[in-house]
């Protein structure tokens, strides 16, 4: 089966600090497959090239060396016209809930934008998308008059992903999805991300710097060190072998009690 | 282990806010939150966004929100601190108690390099030469692990990255040696491995100054690393309270238990979908006009009593405090009691 998502030896580098010094490699000949109904998550500390990566896969800036295909096409060698074609498959979800919505914009119309924009949207099957979108993320449908100072930041997340959802998209670029959230909601939100890949088959590129969360909720991951992929390993091994070692640190502490 | 003398000790605090016609009426933020912090001790306030954490620390500061109606007591050292006017707070800023927020920017001047701040820090308590407090700058930025510390002091905040603008707050925070530190969600902001040298950093400098800790964080994976004891909050009020392990352990309310449920396992499941709390914690309005548990429209054990009488604590176990109707009831996994949801 040929992967979805086919990343081959890209590079991005960003100016150095004068006119003298050398670019700076962000992003260093990483090459990487997602396929439909699969996560790959992206791991590394600050400045491994995590976000470069994401933003190159989104096409946000074009990467200076490699080649990106998405279903079958090279998206690097396709011009502003025709990427725009694309574009609606591949949408990305961010990490500040808040800062990704406009504080101007009711959450009807802001889920609403994305089909004006690609100019889908229709006065009377329109309002219905809405609601269903509300819907399949589970908000009441009351919210959608609302703006985004009213809502929690779960919820905010939650709007976050049925508008990435309205360009009905077969991949989405998670940066940091989860991060700014309290645990007990952070769980609502990947139990919902895990529910609609099951149901619509979405391919996950999921950016994250917490393990736990990564082991437990990607396939695949891939770790980024100095703009390089360092080693690709299947989530699973990811977690401690062994049955005497507590796993987390919480087990650690609990072990202490007994 | 002998006893440690207590530092700070917190009585039936209550935070509330004007509401109603005219602001007559007071809606609560935090309710009756009771404990006491031990010299040299790390105590956790665990909760969600919204549970009244930061509101306590704040208020225990001295900076709580100028509309902000407090009752109870606050003593440090035996004297009372609520109520007191700025300047009895001036005596201990700094000299005995030290902040440490999320956001370093929020307490760095943009204006100033961070050697003259760490230094106007020093002075703020002490008589000493410029020369000197300017040297104790450097030495402070040193031991927080800032390399080429004296050159590094002539910079400005924005020149500095997240992490190293976290160590010079708290190396500000620590250059007087405090007796507490109230650290707010110090490491949320910052990327896992940097989190953990900061905290790690925070714990060293500690041990050589015997400064208490108080940590307000909803990391529990935080509160497992660092913390001898904790609090839970929820909705302003105390849910839990008591040793680390205890609560980790064996917790005894259900919304400790469910907050511990949703945590990713340490170990493959099987399953993708994690345990979830349903619903959503309550509006100020809904947990004040509630005459019951604050947590019964979310608890899977949740009965006639828990829907009309607010539980007290009650103390299961030496210095482990519960806030519970149905304690008795909640099994011994009550990890259990929570089902895997809101996948929409």
């Amino acid at each position: 089966m040929t992967p979805l998502l086919d990343v081959r030896d890209l590079t991005v580098r960003y100016p150095g600090r004068n006119r003298r010094s050398a670019p700076v490699r962000a992003v260093d000949g990483v090459s990487f497959e997602v396929s439909a109904g699969e996560t790959l998550a992206l791991v590394g500390a600050s400045g491994s090239g995590k976000s470069s990566t994401a933003a190159a896969v989104l096409l946000l800036r074009r990467p200076d060396g490699g080649e990106v295909w998405f279903d079958g096409r090279e998206l690097t060698a396709l011009d502003e016209a025709a990427l725009r074609a694309v574009r609606p498959a591949v949408q990305p979800v961010f990490q500040d809930p808040y800062g990704s919505l406009s504080p101007r914009l009711r959450i009807r119309d802001a889920l609403a934008e994305p089909l004006r924009v690609q100019k889908r949207w229709d006065p009377v099957a329109g309002p219905a998308r809405v609601a269903e979108l509300l819907d399949t993320v589970g908000l009441d449908q009351r919210l959608a008059d609302r703006r985004p100072h009213e809502l929690s930041g779960g919820q905010c997340q939650r709007v976050g992903i049925a508008r990435a959802l309205a360009s009905e998209p077969r991949l989405l670029v998670l940066d940091e999805p989860v991060s700014a959230l309290d645990p007990s909601v952070r769980a609502g939100v990947l139990n919902l991300l895990v529910g609609l890949q099951e149901r619509l088959g979405l391919a996950y590129l999921f950016i994250c710097h917490d393990m736990a969360v990564v082991r437990h909720f990607a396939h695949r991951v891939a770790v980024l060190s100095s703009g390089r992929i360092a080693r690709t390993t299947t989530a699973r091994a990811l977690y401690p072998t062994g049955t005497a070692r507590p796993k987390t640190a919480v087990d650690t502490r609990k072990a202490a009690a007994t | 282990m002998t006893q440690r003398p207590t530092l700070l000790s917190v009585t039936d605090l209550r935070v509330g806010f004007p509401d109603g016609p005219k602001g007559r009426e007071t809606l609560h933020a935090v309710r009756d939150v009771s404990f006491d912090l031990a010299e040299g001790e790390v105590l956790a306030l665990v909760g969600e966004s919204g549970a009244g954490k930061s509101l306590t620390a704040r208020v225990l500061l001295g900076m709580a929100p100028p509309a902000a109606r407090t009752s109870g007591s606050v003593r440090f050292r035996g004297r009372e601190l609520l109520g007191a006017s700025r300047s009895g707070y001036a005596g201990l800023w700094g000299r005995h108690v030290a902040f440490v927020p999320q956001d370093a920017l929020s307490v760095l001047s943009p204006v100033h390099t961070v050697g003259d701040q760490l230094a106007a820090a020093v002075r703020s308590v002490r008589r000493t030469g410029r020369a000197e407090a300017r040297a104790a700058a450097v030495a402070a930025l040193d031991r927080v692990g800032i390399a080429d510390a004296a050159r590094r002091a002539g910079a400005y905040p924005h020149e500095f990255s997240g992490g190293m603008r976290q160590r010079a707050v708290i190396a500000m925070a620590m250059i007087n040696e405090p007796d507490l530190v109230v650290a707010d969600e110090p490491t949320t902001a910052l990327d896992p491995d940097v989190q953990e040298q900061v905290l790690g950093l925070l714990a060293s400098l500690r041990e050589t100054t015997g400064a208490a800790l108080l940590l307000v964080t909803h990391d529990l994976d935080v509160v497992a690393r660092h913390a001898d004891r904790v609090l839970v909050l929820y909705a302003g009020e105390t849910a839990e309270h008591g040793p680390v392990e205890r609560v980790l352990g064996r917790p005894r309310a259900p919304y400790t238990a469910g907050l511990l449920a949703s945590l990713p396992p340490g170990e493959p499941t099987g399953s993708r979908l994690l345990p979830v709390i349903n619903g959503s914690p309550p509006t100020l309005r809904e947990a004040s006009s509630s005459p019951g548990c604050a947590f019964a429209p979310r608890c899977p054990l949740a009965a006639d009593p828990c829907r009309t009488r607010r539980p007290t604590p009650s103390e299961v176990d030496a210095g482990h405090l519960v806030s519970c109707h149905r304690l008795t009831d909640v099994p011994d996994v009550p990890t259990c009691l929570f089902q895997p949801g809101g996948n929409g």
